[in-house]
């Protein structure tokens, strides 16, 4: 429910420069229809942004139905308005990592490009 | 302890691209110094003198506070008659919660009201729409109904206490809430002061909390602009907002323009309707940024409302000088905190409080160190308005008006905005209007782009913040209290739904049926609403009557 976009755009942007594939959903995605667009179009990672505090219902769902639907190994990233207490339960959720306020660019893509060759070397 | 002091590449202040130009006869710059630029890119000078502001009239330019051109101020004696209203943005958990929260914030000397409803109201649904779980109370108070806005309003005299309402696609809804909870106090619509932000454009622009398409929420404006001139004259219909604008990372001169032309937009499509300027512009305000850039922020809001009074009176001559006399609430700018060294954003914040105060506003809010990790745990609240305390009763600041005025580096400062202001003008006007503007997605990639830009200049240490990529530490971070809302919470407002629901008998449904009559026809939509919410009809149910005939925005998704 959340309408707060900077972070996610510049992030999907960022990602893209540095040579990713982004599929940027625009706002307003449920967990079920964000792991149904991951699904669908194959993605190595998934990334969400949440500023509305609701993430540990955010994340922990999406990690959920990602698991249902068979997506466990696919990489569930994320970053927003999240206090340092709750990263702990949302890594332990299956949120492979958060990135809190002040995470850097570089950090995010470095992050990823080891991930997804990880993923893709393990299963190819 | 370790600190780390920023990197070589950002030896030296200001935001320079790298370049390194010869020195310009004029510009006072030695060969070879970095260029330093604001956040819109305008060229600093090292040194302004007499000469770049040699064309300046004064009768012209600056005038009197409350005069033509107002440059100096909407009023005539400012912050020496009445200073500014203190008015902290506040909401979390239940409509219990935050009354308390209001009731303490009063206490400890705040002087209005301003409320955050959370995110499900704000775009229209229920606490038990399965689209809500996981946001009850998160970020605001849960309001469902008449019921939670009785609640959140318990032992506030609102012919006492002026209030405003964060709240922009459900604004109509909020607005008869209010209304309605006024009623049972006893005090007439008529004696109601405060404002609503009710500023739709800005959402499909920045904020992106909206309901339904472009047109049809235009309507629902003007049905306020329209119902409120008669019967709610001492209110704010709208809160024409930059601030979302900013935080969403456009530069100030963006934030000054599409600001400014949207208020614009509300104007014309008032007046379209039929409506005469002066029934309605008076109550128009403006809702600014407080970001880091100490003079840029004074002068934007200077030059804002110069360039307000100009276009409004060249546009529609109002009779009415208030048509065109711009008034501003202000927040200092969240986006600038860091979680990193909390305790740096009080720094932060007093002095984006310092630039609202020397910019003129009328009201403010200032944000709380704790605000990167959560909403505002109480004693965090409270230093925020010690802070604002402290700039009205300590610093001798509101003495006298506009201090500054007659600056060599603000008043060229003040022209060079209203200079961005025109260009972004000709540019919208070229396109259609901001309507079309909007549609064709150009505000919306303007604030991308630049929101990108900063996130290079941070990544590449060109811009430092404090705490962050320069003079960080590798110390813990101190343990501060973090405000939580508990997850019982959602089952409680779900079970109060649910009793009301139950007991409120079938009048909501011939209500609900008025309003789906009226939206469908071009009837006013306030007093079938007022009717619907006076029946206990939900928030959730108004606007799906209302979506169901107007139909639903969809974010185009580009980035």
């Amino acid at each position: 429910m959340d309408g707060h976009d900077r972070g996610a755009k510049v992030v999907a942007r960022l990602l893209r420069d540095a040579g990713f594939e982004v599929i940027y959903t625009g706002l307003y995605q449920t967990p079920e229809a964000i792991v149904n667009t991951a699904l669908q179009e194959d993605a190595d990672a998934v990334g969400i942004s949440v500023l509305s505090a609701a993430h540990k219902h955010i994340f922990g769902e999406t990690a959920r139905i990602m698991r249902e639907q068979g997506l466990a190994d696919v990489i569930l990233f994320g970053g927003g308005i999240i206090p340092p207490n709750d990263v702990l339960w949302l890594e332990q959720q299956g949120v492979r990592k958060v990135f809190l306020p002040g995470a850097s660019g570089p950090e995010i893509i470095d992050f990823l490009k080891q991930a997804v060759t990880e993923r893709r070397r393990a299963a190819p | 302890m370790a600190v780390k002091p920023p990197s070589p590449a950002a030896a030296g202040e200001g935001r320079g691209e790298g370049a390194h130009p010869p020195a310009e006869a004029g510009s006072h710059r030695q060969a070879g110094e970095r260029i330093r630029t604001n956040s819109s890119g305008t060229d600093i000078k090292c040194v302004y003198t007499s000469e770049d502001i040699a064309s300046m009239d004064y009768a012209r330019d600056i005038g009197f506070p409350g005069e033509l051109p107002f440059t100096r101020g909407p009023y005539p004696t400012m912050y020496r008659g009445r200073p500014w209203t203190i008015r902290m943005f506040s909401g979390f958990g239940s409509a219990a919660d935050t009354n308390r929260r209001y009731h303490y914030l009063l206490e400890q000397g705040q002087t209005g009201l301003s409320v955050a409803f959370h995110l499900p109201t704000l775009l229209g649904y229920d606490s038990d729409d399965p689209r809500s779980k996981g946001e009850i109370g998160k970020c605001g108070a849960a309001i469902d109904s008449l019921a939670d806005m009785e609640t959140l309003l318990a032992g506030i005299p609102l012919d006492q206490v002026s209030t405003s309402m964060t709240i922009n696609a459900t604004a109509i809804v909020a607005l008869c809430l209010y209304v309605a909870v006024a009623e049972k106090q006893g005090v007439p619509a008529s004696k109601l002061r405060g404002t609503l932000q009710n500023d739709i454009l800005k959402e499909y622009i920045a904020q992106k909390e909206w309901a339904f398409p472009i047109k049809p929420s235009l309507r629902v404006v003007v049905d306020m602009f329209e119902w409120c001139a008669s019967s709610m004259p001492e209110w704010n219909t709208v809160s024409v907002s930059g601030y979302h604008i900013r935080e969403a990372g456009s530069t100030a001169v963006q934030e000054l323009a599409f600001t400014l032309i949207d208020g614009l937009t509300y104007v014309e499509e008032g007046v379209k309707r039929g409506l005469k300027v002066d029934e309605f512009a008076p109550r128009l305000s403006f809702f600014w940024d407080l970001h880091n850039d100490f003079f840029e922020e004074i002068a934007k809001m200077r030059a804002a409302r110069r360039i307000w009074a100009r276009e409004m009176i060249r546009r529609y001559n109002p009779r009415d000088s208030r048509s065109y006399t711009l008034r501003a609430h202000m927040q200092t700018a969240g986006v600038t905190l860091t979680a990193q060294q909390p305790l740096n954003n009080i720094a932060r914040v007093a002095l984006q409080a310092l630039a609202g105060v020397l910019g003129g506003g009328q009201s403010m809010h200032t944000n709380s160190f704790d605000e990167t990790y959560a909403l505002p745990a109480e004693n965090a609240v409270t230093v925020a308005l010690r802070t604002q305390q402290i700039l009205q009763i300590e610093t001798g600041l509101t003495n006298t008006i506009d201090p500054f005025a007659g600056s060599y580096y603000l008043e060229k400062l003040t022209d060079q905005m209203e200079a961005g202001f025109y260009s972004y003008l000709e540019r919208i006007e070229a396109m259609g209007g901001m309507v079309a503007a909007i549609e064709a997605g150009f505000p919306q990639m303007e604030i991308a782009d630049a929101a990108s830009r900063y996130q290079t200049l941070v990544d590449s240490h060109q811009q430092i913040i404090v705490g962050l990529n320069g003079y960080t530490t590798d110390e813990a971070e101190p343990a501060i209290p973090i405000l939580e809302i508990d997850d019982s919470l959602e089952q409680q407002q779900v079970a109060r739904l649910q009793e009301l629901r139950a007991s409120r008998g079938t009048n909501y449904k011939r209500a609900l049926e008025s309003v789906r009559k009226a939206a469908f026809g071009e009837a006013n939509l306030v007093p079938p609403i007022l009717d619907a919410v006076h029946a206990y009809a939900t928030v959730g149910e108004i606007m799906d009557t209302l979506r169901d005939i107007f139909g639903e925005y969809r974010d185009p998704g580009y980035f």
